[in-house]
C-alpha cells in the first residue's frame, strides 16, 4: 500500500536557518572570550560624552 | 492589526525600560539584565533602561579593540554582532516596526495634524553611510594617544540618547548641568530636527539615519519572519503604496530593505488577500478581508463565459 503525500505549495527557506546558526556561532565565540562581562561593565556606567554631556 | 502592534510597542518599550526606581536612585540600572541586547535602538544610559544598546555597545567595543588586544583580550564585538545578526536573521526590520521604542515615539509624533511630506528615496542611503562611518570606521580609526576611541554615533548624532538619557539625567542629576557645552547644543539640534521632521514625515530617523535599521535592512531577503506577496493574487492596484509608512511599493519589491513589516498593507489596504505573513517559507494566511476574486481568475472566468 502506498501512502500519498500531501503536496506542499511552498518551500521551506534554508537561508534564515543558516544566518541564525552563524549568528549563534559568532555570539558563542564572543561569549567564550568573556566579552559579555565587558559589555555589562560598559552598560552599567554613564558615559557622559556618549550622550552629549561633558 | 494596528492596535495589536501599538500594544506590542508599548509593552516592549516598558520591557526594555523597566527600571522605574530611577526617580529615587537618580542613577541608571546596573543589574545583570544589562547583559541582554535590546532589539531596538534604546540608549543604555537611559535611567530606566534594563538592556544594552547594540549600537552603543558595538562602538565601544570597536573603539577599545586596540587596547583590549594589547591586554590580551579578544573583545572584537563578536557577542554583540552575533546578537544583532541573530535578531536580524529572525525578524529583520520587523523589529523597527514592532519593538523599537524610538520608532514608536516617532509614530506618535507623526499623529500630530500637519501637512505631510514624502522623504526623497536618495536620503534612505544616509543610514548606511552612518553605519559605516560613525559606527565602524570612526571608532576604529579615530583613536586618541592611548589607542582608544569612542562611540561617535552616540556622541554626535544619536537623538535617542539625547531624549532617553541626556535630558532625564540632566533633570535627575543637576550637577551635570555645568558640563553642558557645544556637544549638547549640537545633539539637541539633531533631536529637534528629527522631532519636527517626524511631525511632517513618517519615521524620518528610521529611514535616513538609524544605523540599526540599516543593519537589520541587510537581512530583508533572508529574515525568517517576513511578509509574503502572492503574485497570482496581486492585481497591482497599488493600494499598498498609499498606506505604507516607509513609502515601500510592496507589490513591486516585497523584500525592500525599508519594509518594517508593520503589516499596514496586509491589514488596511490589500483587498485580494495577496499579502500574508511568512515564517521560513511557510505562509500564514491572515485572511483579514473577504477574498475578492483576483484579476487572473476573474479574467479566466470572463473568457469561459464569453
Amino acid at each position: 500500500m502506498t501512502r500519498k503525500r500531501k503536496q506542499r505549495d511552498y518551500s521551506i527557506r534554508k537561508a534564515p536557518i543558516l544566518v541564525i546558526a552563524t549568528a549563534l556561532v559568532v555570539w558563542a565565540a564572543g561569549v567564550a572570550t568573556g566579552e559579555p562581562a565587558r559589555v555589562l561593565e560598559q552598560a552599567c556606567q554613564i558615559c557622559l560624552s556618549c550622550i552629549g554631556l561633558g | 492589526m494596528d492596535v495589536i502592534r501599538k500594544w506590542v510597542q508599548i509593552i516592549f518599550a516598558f520591557a526594555v525600560n523597566g527600571n522605574w526606581s530611577f526617580p529615587f536612585t537618580r542613577g541608571i540600572y546596573q543589574g545583570p539584565l544589562k547583559v541582554i541586547c535590546s532589539p531596538g535602538l534604546n540608549c543604555y544610559s537611559c535611567p530606566a533602561s534594563t538592556t544594552y544598546c547594540p549600537i552603543g555597545s558595538l562602538q565601544n567595543l570597536i573603539g577599545g579593540v586596540r587596547l583590549a588586544l594589547d591586554n590580551g583580550q579578544y573583545f572584537l564585538g563578536l557577542s554583540v554582532i552575533g546578537s544583532m545578526t541573530f535578531l536580524g536573521g529572525l525578524f529583520g526590520r520587523l523589529i523597527c516596526g514592532w519593538l523599537c521604542p524610538f520608532g514608536f515615539i516617532q509614530e506618535m509624533i507623526h499623529k500630530i495634524p500637519s501637512p505631510k511630506f514624502k522623504i526623497p528615496k536618495l536620503l534612505n542611503y544616509g543610514k548606511y553611510a552612518v553605519l559605516l562611518i560613525f559606527v565602524i570606521l570612526l571608532p576604529l580609526f579615530m583613536v586618541d594617544d592611548f589607542g582608544g576611541s569612542g562611540p561617535w554615533f552616540c556622541k554626535l548624532l544619536c537623538p535617542a540618547g539625547t531624549l532617553e538619557a541626556g535630558l532625564p539625567l540632566l533633570l535627575l542629576q543637576p550637577h551635570l548641568r555645568s558640563t553642558l557645552g557645544l556637544l549638547f547644543v549640537g545633539k539637541m539640534a539633531v533631536l529637534l530636527l528629527f522631532m519636527v521632521w517626524s511631525v511632517l514625515s513618517s519615521r524620518p530617523f528610521c529611514r535616513v539615519m538609524c544605523p540599526l535599521g540599516a543593519f537589520y535592512g541587510l537581512f530583508s531577503r533572508v529574515q525568517l519572519v517576513r511578509l509574503h506577496l502572492d503574485k497570482q493574487r496581486c492585481t497591482n492596484c497599488e493600494a499598498c503604496h498609499a498606506v505604507c509608512p516607509m513609502e515601500v511599493k510592496f507589490n513591486e519589491n516585497p523584500h525592500d530593505p525599508e519594509c518594517i513589516s508593520c503589516m499596514a498593507c496586509m491589514s488596511k489596504a490589500c483587498q485580494h488577500n495577496a499579502i500574508s505573513v511568512e515564517i521560513g517559507g511557510v505562509p500564514i494566511h491572515a485572511g483579514v478581508r473577504p477574498l475578492v476574486i483576483p484579476k487572473v481568475e476573474a479574467a479566466a472566468m470572463k473568457s469561459e463565459e464569453g
